[in-house]
């Protein structure tokens, strides 16, 4: 089966992939073109674990469909640290221990990094409304809401 | 399995009229995509409607705001002309899901999916929002409470498709809300759920006045008795009992996990006097 040929960008690069016209973005991303930092926890749009930005929102990935990424620009977790320079979410998470597992990490990444962009002062309450389509099974939470308010305050003196 | 990507709504219509298997318009994907992967719909044709000309965008015209079909409710909650004039509609749209969700999912979806606890819905009703329906005959505007017609069941006809979501222009001393019953406070279903809208007078006395409820029956009630009561009134204690009587009266719940017929009746009929508190204080009541 030839599939649906797209042409996207995914974290500033141009991509080609050729998809079926049930896959998801989700699937694309991790089985096609090897970026496996998304991960899929549920597969429904209830977990966030596979969230990734397209063309600056903020969406599940296992509920896009891959075709639907054609000509869009897709930003995933692998675009998030600059060589070897961690983005200050990344740093904050490490240092505040916000994860166990990290299956649900790439996910609050992005979905953070998407709040600060949009609200560089939340706070908590705005953290934790904000990333209510983020799931751990791990933390408790608490470490991360830290995390992404101390990132928040290294990034507004930046 | 065909996935297209049609650029005009005679192309989108044209294709779903003529599709000899089941078909499924797809806008932010979050009813359709979970259905699909659940096995409840298996299309044969996908239309994706997203790169329709004009269908993201929401323009404000002489009668009001037209909502295109495909514009995600996150950027509703963005649109601050809309805000103003339809907090209560807004306030609603932006109850479903996560931020995830938001980014993708639209109220044009929300209606077509025909839930009985879709959020924005009872708020359109309330705002007596309307529906372009574009089909192989053409076009015709209609009620949005005339589009659902039993839980996953719409009226539109094969070949049809909602391209807009129309609301009016408001008059001064306006105001709507919407309020839900959910056991968490963020990503959960309705338990109930009402929208209110009303507009009052120059001495502050209800004019006008739509009360919607949601999960309360197969599909969201528009109840006419609710509105009635509140006209000539300005919210007094008894006018509110009288609306909390009357929306539990209405409502035809079901019993389930999420609660019971009991439970429903008595919460659809306190959150439509909260809504209803809301909306005359955003008309300006006192
Ligand atoms: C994690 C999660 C949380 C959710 N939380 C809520 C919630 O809190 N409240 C709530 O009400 N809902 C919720 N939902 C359900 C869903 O997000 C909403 O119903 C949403 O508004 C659907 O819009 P959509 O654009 O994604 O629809 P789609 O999935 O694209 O479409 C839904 C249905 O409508 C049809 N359709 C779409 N557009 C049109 C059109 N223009 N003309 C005719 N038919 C059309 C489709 O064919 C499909 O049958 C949730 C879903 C998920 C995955
Ligand atoms: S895998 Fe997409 S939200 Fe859970
Ligand atoms: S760290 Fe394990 S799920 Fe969050």
């Amino acid at each position: 089966m030839a599939g649906i040929a797209v042409s996207t960008t995914i974290n500033g690069d141009a991509v080609e992939y050729l998809c079926q016209p049930d896959e998801t973005l989700l699937d694309v991303l991790r089985d096609r073109l090897g970026l496996t930092g998304a991960k899929e926890g549920c597969g429904t749009g209830d977990c966030g674990a596979c969230s990734v930005i397209v063309d600056g929102r903020l969406v599940c990935s296992c509920l896009v469909l891959g075709a639907e990424a054609e000509g869009r620009k897709v930003e995933t977790i692998e675009g998030m640290a600059h060589g070897d320079q961690l983005h200050p979410l990344q740093q904050k998470f490490l240092e505040h221990a916000a994860l166990q597992c990290g299956i649900c990490t790439p996910g609050f990444l992005i979905a953070a990094k998407d709040l600060l962009e949009k609200n560089p002062s939340p706070t908590e309450e705005e953290i934790r409304f904000g990333l209510a389509g983020n799931l751990c099974r791990c933390t408790g939470y608490d470490k991360i809401v830290r995390a992404v308010q101390d990132a928040a305050n290294v990034m507004k003196g930046a | 399995m065909r996935y297209i990507r049609p650029l005009s709504i005679e192309d989108a219509v044209g294709e779903l009229a003529k599709a000899v298997g089941p078909a499924a318009i797809l806008a932010g994907g979050s009813d359709l995509l979970v259905r699909m992967k659940g096995g409840f719909i298996e299309p044969e044709l996908i239309v994706d409607i997203k790169a329709i000309g004009g269908l993201a965008d929401i323009a404000e015209t002489a009668d009001g705001f037209r909502i295109g079909a495909a514009v995600p409710c996150a950027v509703l909650g963005e649109n601050k002309a809309l805000r103003k004039a339809w907090p209560g509609v807004v306030e609603a749209a932006n109850l479903i899901g996560s931020k995830q969700v938001q980014g993708r999912c639209t109220i044009t979806g929300n209606l077509c999916n025909a839930s009985p606890a879709a959020d924005s819905v009872p708020a359109l009703v309330a705002a007596a929002a309307q529906a372009v329906v574009a089909g192989p005959s053409g076009k015709r505007t209609i009620a949005v409470e005339a589009v659902p017609t039993g839980p996953g069941r719409t009226s539109l006809a094969k070949g049809e498709m909602i391209e807009a979501i129309l609301l009016d222009k408001r008059p001064e001393h306006a105001g709507d809300a919407y309020l839900r019953f959910i056991p968490r406070t963020e990503m959960d279903i309705a338990v109930v759920s009402a929208g209110v809208n009303l507009t009052l007078d120059e001495k502050g006395a209800i004019k006008t006045a739509r009360v919607a409820l949601g999960a309360a029956a197969p599909t969201v009630l528009l109840v006419e008795e609710a509105g009635q009561v509140l006209i000539g009134s300005k919210l007094d204690e008894e006018t509110l009992e009288r609306l909390a009587k009357i929306c539990a009266g209405a409502c035809r719940p079901i019993d389930d996990k999420r609660g019971t017929i009991e439970f429903r009746r008595k919460v659809a009929g306190v959150l439509a006097q909260r809504a209803a508190t809301t909306a005359y204080k955003r008309a300006g009541g006192k």
